[in-house]
Formats: C-alpha cells, sequence, structure tokens
C-alpha cells in the first residue's frame, strides 16, 4: 500500500502523477524532451541510460518500464538488457555508450562523483557537450522520479513480460497527453 | 571550470539551463510550481527542505542559494534554517516540520529508505497526504538538480553576499527561466 492515498490500481508513477497532475506536467515535459526529443544520442541509448540508472537506484518500476522501451528501440531481447544492467563494459554497446554510462553511474552517487577523466574520455570517444550535458541530466532525472516512485511506497505488476510487451506503445505514445489509466 | 562549454562566470544551475533551455524551461517550470505553487507547506517551509536536502547532497551552490531563499522567506526568524542545516532536530520548529524533515532525508538517501513508520510519525504530527506528497516530491526533484549542478561542475561562488542577493531574488521573483547572453 502507498504510503498516500492515491488513486486506484495505477502503477508506479502513475498514482502519484494522477494525485497531483499540476507537477506532472513538468515531470512529462521534462522527460519527453530528454528521451525523445531530436539528440544525436538515439531514443534507445536515452531509455537504457534511464533504464540503467533506475536499476543502481534499484527502482523496480521505473528499471523495467524503461528498460521494456529500451528493448523496443534496440530490438533486442530481455538478456541483453539485463546484461547492461550488470555490467555494460561486458556488453556489445558503443564505446562512446559505455563511457557515457560510466559518467551517469557516477552522477548517480553524486554530481561530484564525476570526474574530469572520465568527461575527457567520453570526449575523446566523440561525446559532444550536449550529449554529455543530457547525460548527466536524465541520470539525475531518474534519481528524482525513482525516489518519486519509491519515495511514496507505490506499487508496480512484477510480472516482467507486461513491460516487455508494452514497450512498443509506450516508446510509440510517449510522455506528453498519455492516458494514465491505460 | 565546467565540464561542459557554458556561458562563463554565470553560476550553478543558470549556467546550465542557458546552455541547454530545452530541458531548462521544464526544470524551472517544476521548481516555480513546487516551491512557489499553492500548497499547505508555506514557501519558507519548502524552501528549508529544498535546502536541507541539498547539504545531505553536499551540493554547495543548491543548499547556499536555497537556504539563502528559506532566510529570506522566514524574515525575522531566519536563524531558524541555520539551526536546521546544523541538526533540525533541535530547531525551534513545529514537530510536523521535523517529522517532514525526517521523511525529506530518506528520500535524499534512496525512496525505500521511507517506511510506514516515518510517514505514520508525520500523520500522527498533523501531516495530511498532499504535505507528504509535496516532501517527497521536492527531495526528489532536488536530488536532480544537486546532482545536475554538481554533475556538470557548474560555477559555484564562495562569496555569501552573493548568495544573498540569489536568496532575494528567489523569494521575490521565484523561478524565471533566465534569457539567453
Amino acid at each position: 500500500m502507498a504510503h498516500i492515498n492515491l488513486p486506484e490500481g495505477l502503477p508506479g508513477i502513475r498514482g502519484p502523477m494522477a494525485f497531483r497532475p499540476q507537477t506532472a506536467k513538468p515531470l512529462n515535459e521534462l522527460a519527453e524532451v530528454l528521451l525523445r526529443s531530436e539528440n544525436s544520442l538515439t531514443r534507445g541509448e536515452r531509455e537504457l541510460i534511464a533504464t540503467y540508472i533506475s536499476s543502481l537506484n534499484d527502482c523496480f518500476y521505473c528499471q523495467h518500464a524503461h528498460g521494456g522501451i529500451a528493448q523496443h528501440y534496440f530490438q533486442c531481447d530481455i538478456n541483453y538488457i539485463d546484461a547492461v544492467k550488470k555490467d555494460f563494459e561486458s556488453t556489445t554497446i558503443s564505446i562512446k555508450l559505455k563511457s557515457l554510462l560510466s559518467i551517469a553511474a557516477s552522477v548517480q552517487k553524486g554530481g561530484k562523483q564525476v570526474t574530469p577523466q572520465q568527461i575527457e574520455k567520453a570526449k575523446n570517444q566523440g561525446a559532444t557537450d550536449f550529449e554529455i550535458h543530457d547525460t548527466v541530466l536524465i541520470a539525475a532525472a531518474f534519481c528524482m522520479f525513482n525516489r518519486y516512485v519509491d519515495g511514496l511506497g507505490t506499487w508496480a505488476p512484477q510480472e516482467r513480460d507486461i513491460y516487455v510487451e508494452r514497450g512498443p506503445r509506450r516508446a510509440q505514445e510517449g510522455y506528453l497527453n498519455f492516458d494514465l489509466y491505460k | 571550470m565546467a565540464h561542459i562549454q557554458v556561458p562563463d562566470g554565470v553560476p550553478g544551475i543558470r549556467s546550465l539551463v542557458m546552455f541547454r533551455p530545452e530541458s531548462g524551461q521544464y526544470l524551472y517550470e517544476l521548481a516555480q510550481l513546487l516551491l512557489r505553487g499553492e500548497s499547505p507547506l508555506t514557501e519558507a517551509e519548502r524552501e528549508l527542505i529544498a535546502a536541507y536536502v541539498s547539504s545531505r547532497n553536499e551540493c554547495v551552490f543548491c543548499m547556499c542559494s536555497h537556504a539563502a531563499a528559506a532566510r529570506h522567506l522566514f524574515k525575522d526568524k531566519k536563524q531558524v534554517v541555520d539551526i536546521v542545516l546544523d541538526d533540525y532536530k533541535t530547531a525551534p520548529i513545529g514537530d510536523k516540520l521535523k517529522s517532514l524533515l525526517n521523511i525529506a532525508g530518506k528520500v535524499q538517501k534512496n525512496g525505500k529508505e521511507v517506511l510506514p513508520s516515518d510517514v505514520q510519525e508525520a500523520r500522527k504530527q498533523g501531516a495530511n497526504d498532499r504535505e507528504i506528497h509535496d516532501t517527497v516530491l521536492i527531495a526528489a526533484t532536488f536530488s536532480m538538480f544537486n546532482r545536475y549542478v554538481d554533475g556538470l561542475a557548474s560555477f559555484t561562488p564562495t562569496d555569501p553576499k552573493a548568495y544573498e542577493e540569489m536568496g532575494a531574488r528567489l523569494g521575490e521573483k521565484g523561478y524565471v527561466l533566465p534569457k539567453q547572453s
């Protein structure tokens, strides 16, 4: 049971968003611009950063919701996403993305954990200032979303297949003007 | 020096949202709504929660600017801000605010740290659903802002006067997206 009275039957962040739609608006606008707008980082890469951070924060709902979306964009299976979460260095994602995930991992611990060496490594791999900026902000934003979801004690369906099955629809509908109840 | 090329001499989050206003506009909209929008918590209380979380995240820029805003809003009770940042349990604030700061501190670590007993205590002290919701979201939001500001190594002023001015501006005008230079 959630820590406050949230509308019935809504998983994860949907309950708190239904509870207070006014703050849901900029939260969703932020998610939309960070994860889906025109960017040199693909949508899949950005959803993967979100998924990875959410797994570091041990947030079940967020890591599976975004993992399902990432899986759709990468057209891979669930094991691939699990491998990235467990040890991204050993996967076949690009070296540039690995350097950005290292930065994201540091952000999750604390902003000051990001080192100039990590930044230089990413730039050497071709990461632009925009890509580094967005990596840090996506990581920071998911440290917020994960805390919102877990801090209010929200529930989430535990069957992972549900998130994988919904991935394509979530990828298509985006974060603006979606129906919280669908 | 910041990790990316942001406008020179502009402090903290201001430099970052000038770099990327497409996302910055929503960060400011969120801050304005959360900290200045309608809420059962006063603006002063909300700034205090923000400053408290920022101090726990060791983000000097955010802690100093929001502590300054809180002092401005607390007016003749402004000394309470520094007492809270030092040890809120001994501060001359109500038990309800103490129970909410406890929740905020737990959210700062990880959402799962908030226990039913923490929430129960807050309710016992008179906190309602909306106050608990806003406390959690403010703490979560500042866990983002603190990481954003320090994660990109944005410029952190060291002069207390600079923060005093920021605090007065934040207290009077709220969160207005800075214009591009």
